[in-house]
């Protein structure tokens, strides 16, 4: 516990500044994996718990890109439609086959997805930690916000997560494929009826939640270190944030995330050994008050 | 019935008893004794676990947090050294108990997948407080320094032999228990919650204190198997408490069956065997693990117990039609 350390970097800008940057970037990390666990829940009805090998795989073919042609626009594109091709294949190959089953089917073939993936990486890129470095188009000298400086790597995350965010949201709530999709949630036999092909629907959807942690994945890859089991966490915290946000909406992914991400950056300088508890005490809350999250809908299912 | 019932259980007790004492010294290899010990560590991991997922119909992906908070709350108690082992294993388990009552009263609010993964979060959870309270749990290097086994009652652990009797009894003793439980109004009672939620609930039932319930059990069942771990190994390390070992668990009830009692024993057992030759050949054993489970699940579609009854069930009906057809066959050409 150390509130007098969180105070007098609250009141000095630069010190502020630093965290809030900080609070942001994690946010915007959490909110690219929460938003696509959260579509992937909202249409198809299931837990992708394989979801952060997809972060995983996102961020290492990002790494390896970046290393091969040395261009962060390669190797961000890479990562994402990486991440999005492979989700698509185990949709239709594997997890397509438990839809409807047993959840314990579920499990365990997420299980086992993410037992290979981590094998995988240790036997294709080794087991000890890898950096990645940041980009070259990025050596820019960082940007100065009252004070306080931040690297303009970090701007670039945050408007880009945003951006993603913005045109994920129209695209479900004002486009005529986001309105089948809407409807694709609600009632497949009918949509299926109607003539449009779900199969591939939701072979789509779930390449684009898919795609979505490939995203982060990639975006993370320059500031974080990258390590076979990288998924797990960021998989664990992502839940926590779409519970508190409420599956399957968006924008509740978006405020929890922020919420994540400030107590993760104020709380490493103000009481770092409390800041899982606290997460999770948050998590706890939620669940009791509203089990819906603050902005879900229907009540958890 | 019910006490035939209990009579023919504490038979079958007794006699597995006496075989898990009386086999390892008959064949005295030392890691026979090993494995069995290790079975019946994970075994009890797994037959606690299934009465969620069996019997309620609650997949945990959360359990080995149970598992792990016995272990040191054992290995902690010991080494303060102020008490005896049944007191601390006493102790152990009612201090588990609390804990499972704590989260399972937030858990079993919430239905299937969502129930899996708040386990799964609580249990990350509490391996996260492991690694970073250091000044107490030792960190990621684990409870180190041994766990001294004082006698008791004339009993002295010190010897392999004797510890391996009484894990014995210990890992019977609780069998029994879960075995009664499984056959206890209570067990059907969980059953129909299972089966038929509304109904259940039409007939009086308060669903969330019967599943509350039978998650304190599990929970307080799985500290026993992390006390026998933790015993065995004389320490406690953070990846009895990783997500791994919850999957592993709920891989060996998919092995041994869910609906078979003692499945989970022998999903334990085969497990064992599979990573133990696994790893001979090759230092990946998550891959090949990951490529049987999914050849398994894609493949049967079902757990390989329960699809081996249905196979059984299949071949005994397909046998007794052609033999129909032959009689009625004879009977013409006659």
């Amino acid at each position: 516990m150390n509130l007098e350390a969180l105070a007098s970097c609250l009141s000095s800008s630069a010190c502020a500044v630093t965290q809030i940057s900080t609070a942001l970037i994690i946010g915007m990390l959490l909110f690219m994996v929460a938003s696509g666990l959260s579509l992937i829940f909202g249409v198809l009805g299931i837990i992708n718990f394989a979801h952060g090998a997809f972060y995983m795989a996102g961020a290492y073919i990002a790494f390896f890109t970046y290393q091969a042609t040395s261009s962060f626009l390669l190797a961000f594109l890479a990562g994402a439609l990486g991440a999005g091709l492979i989700g698509v294949i185990f949709e239709r190959f594997i997890i397509s086959k438990v839809y409807g089953k047993d959840i314990l089917m579920q499990l365990l073939v997420c299980y086992a997805i993410i037992l290979i993936f981590d094998d995988l990486v240790k036997i294709i890129a080794g087991p000890e930690y890898k950096m990645m470095g940041m980009p070259d188009v990025f050596a820019l000298p960082p940007l100065e916000f009252a004070g306080g400086f931040v690297p303009a790597y970090y701007v670039f995350m945050i408007v880009a997560s945003l951006s993603i965010g913005a045109l994920l949201w129209l695209a479900i709530e004002k486009t005529r494929i986001g309105k089948i999709i809407r409807a694709l949630a609600i009632n497949p036999q009918m949509v299926g009826a109607l003539g449009i092909n779900t199969t591939l629907l939701y072979a789509a959807v779930f390449g684009v939640g898919s795609m979505l942690a490939g995203i982060a994945g990639s975006l993370a890859a320059p500031t974080r270190t990258l390590t076979p089991g990288m998924g797990l966490s960021i998989l664990i915290e992502s839940f926590i944030v779409t519970v508190i946000g409420g599956m399957g909406s968006i924008v509740g992914a978006l405020i929890a995330a922020l919420l994540i991400g400030f107590t993760r950056a104020f709380g490493a300088i103000g009481f770092p050994l409390f800041v899982d508890g606290i997460m999770f005490g948050m998590m706890a809350v939620v669940l009791i008050i509203k089990p819906s999250g603050l902005l879900g809908r229907e009540i958890a299912r | 019935m019910m006490k035939a019932g209990f009579l023919r259980d504490l038979f079958f007790a007794a006699v597995v008893l006496i075989v898990l004492i009386v086999v390892p010294f008959i064949f005295t290899k030392p890691s026979l004794r090993d494995f069995l010990i290790y079975v019946m560590a994970y075994g009890l991991l797994a037959m606690s676990l299934n009465l969620l997922v069996g019997l309620t119909g609650l997949v945990s992906f959360g359990h080995a947090a149970f598992f792990v908070s016995g272990a040191y709350m054992f290995g902690l108690l010991m080494q303060s050294g102020r008490v005896s082992i049944p007191v601390a294993i006493l102790i152990t388990v009612c201090g588990t108990a609390v804990l499972a009552m704590v989260i399972g009263a937030i858990c079993v609010r919430l239905k299937e997948i969502y129930f899996s993964f708040i386990t799964l979060a609580f249990q990350m959870f509490i391996h996260s407080i492991i690694l970073t309270w250091v000044s107490l749990t030792g960190g990621d290097q684990g409870l180190r320094g041994g766990i001294p086994r004082p006698p008791f009652f004339g009993i002295d652990l010190s010897s392999g032999a004797s510890l391996y009797i009484f894990s014995a009894c210990i890992f019977v003793a609780c069998i029994l228990i879960m075995r009664q439980v499984w056959q206890s109004p209570f067990g059907y009672t969980l059953r129909l919650i299972r089966d038929n939620p509304n109904r259940a609930n039409y007939l009086g039932v308060d669903i969330v204190r019967m599943k509350l319930g039978v998650f304190i059990l599990a929970g307080a069942m799985a500290s026993v198997a992390g006390v026998l771990l933790s015993l065995f190994v004389s320490g406690a390390y953070p990846e009895f408490g990783f997500w791994t070992t919850s999957g592993e668990a709920i891989f060996m009830i998919m092995l041994g069956g869910s609906q078979l009692f003692v499945g989970p024993i022998i999903g334990a057992i085969l497990l064992r065997l599979l990573e133990h030759f696994v790893s001979i050949y090759t230092e990946y054993h998550g891959l090949v693990l990951g490529v049987v489970i999914l050849a398994i699940v894609l493949g049967l579609r079902q757990g390989i117990a329960d699809y081996v009854v249905d196979f059984l069930q299949r071949r005994r009906e397909a046998k007794a039609a052609p033999a129909k057809e032959a009689a009625f066959v004879k009977k013409r050409i006659a």
